[in-house]
């Protein structure tokens, strides 16, 4: 009993210390079912991203805006950071302290990325950026930035077109 | 007739779902394994106008295309500059190419590129891929990426260096340490393949 109310209190305490809507990812079998919600009708677009990449950190807002624009429908924007593992309280904390993004934030750090890049995407190179959309059975990945935010919802809305 | 008609709707719906599929299907083409490198002369940090085929008593070479600025690439610097030092005494030695456009990447600029290579004291060629050719002729997408080839310029590892960027203490595969054993004992490299995480190569759009 005693035990398990000082997990408890750790647990609370790692999460207070992780602050807002930031889960880590050591191992990426425990993100592995992130990739797999395929039994519901949500569509859900998954940014492979780092504070590190200028490409990436541009079309941030692009996601964020449609997290906002979309939030009536079923959809969930889920921003994983590839940083470091290192760098997560030194540089993504910050950087998200500073930009106030309300999608959901993970970060991925399990290390041994030759063994899950092909699990995200068989045609997925490992360069960053890069974004996964599915619902169901229904998949698109790209590889690259997007231009603008119209370019991301292009990507995005034809998995709400009625005839899927 | 009828034959004749069904093989007409197939053929479309295969149009169409080629058209479909290709713009999100792989879009890397470039070199695969058991292709002929090209060879290319471009300028070292060095000085020198640098060519494979000036390598003298060479089993190979181990292309890296890599980067001042990709914290992936400054990550690997150093495992690079040792595997330099390991292999380049038997025969192995690394050949490294700066594949970002600079006025994308200023930090990628030649003279950049000269500072990095004597502040760290590379022991290898650092080239500029000026103008842009030879990425795009290897298929190199990111940085840090490894082509290796043997002296046919033949290649025969295409990836990451190890399996594990961020901590070298849990490396548990040195990808091309064991793919030129594998070449030496005159085997095929298992893997021939690996990916990793890496920057984008910077290009004007």
């Amino acid at each position: 009993m005693h035990m398990r109310k000082l997990t408890l209190m750790a647990a609370l305490m790692l999460i207070l210390s992780m602050g807002k809507a930031q889960q880590v990812y050591e191992s990426f079998d425990d993100f592995a079912p992130l990739l797999a919600q395929t039994q519901n009708d949500t569509t859900y677009v998954i940014n492979f991203w780092a504070t590190w990449c200028a490409p990436c950190v541009k079309e941030l807002p692009y996601f964020e805006k449609l997290h906002q624009a979309m939030a009536a429908q079923k959809i969930k924007v889920i921003l994983v950071s590839l940083d470091f593992r290192k760098d997560l309280e030194t540089k993504l904390k910050p950087f998200l302290a500073q930009r106030q993004i309300s999608a959901l934030v993970a970060a991925l750090v399990d290390s041994r990325q030759a063994q899950w890049i092909d699990k995200i995407d068989p045609s997925w190179s490992g360069a960053v950026p890069a974004t996964l959309v599915y619902r169901g059975s229904q998949r698109q990945f790209k590889e690259g930035e997007f231009e603008n935010f119209e370019d991301l919802q292009q990507f995005v809305l034809h998995f709400f077109d009625p005839k899927n | 007739m009828k034959t004749k008609t069904g093989f007409g709707i197939g053929f479309f719906a295969s149009v169409l779902f080629l058209l479909t599929f290709i713009p999100f299907g792989p879009t890397n083409s470039g070199l695969k394994v058991g292709d002929i490198a090209p060879d290319f002369q471009l300028k070292s940090t060095s000085g020198k106008l640098v060519t494979l085929k000036d390598y003298k008593n060479v089993k190979g070479y181990i292309v890296v295309f890599t980067c001042n600025t990709c914290p992936y690439a400054q990550a690997y610097e150093q495992r690079i500059i040792d595997l330099h030092n390991t292999m380049a005494p038997m025969g192995w030695p690394v050949v490294a190419i700066m594949p970002n456009d600079p006025s994308v990447q200023p930090g990628d600029g030649f003279d950049k590129m000269v500072e990095r290579a004597k502040e760290k004291k590379y022991p290898f060629e650092y080239l500029l891929d000026d103008g842009q050719k030879v990425f795009p002729a290897y298929g190199a997408v990111r940085t840090p990426h490894v082509f290796l080839l043997d002296k046919d310029r033949k290649v025969r590892y295409i990836g990451g260096v190890d399996d594990n960027s961020e901590d070298e203490t849990l490396i548990t595969r040195r990808f091309v340490e064991e793919a030129i054993a594998a070449v030496e004992k005159g085997t095929e490299p298992v893997p021939n393949m690996t990916k990793a995480v890496g920057c984008m190569i910077k290009v004007k759009k």
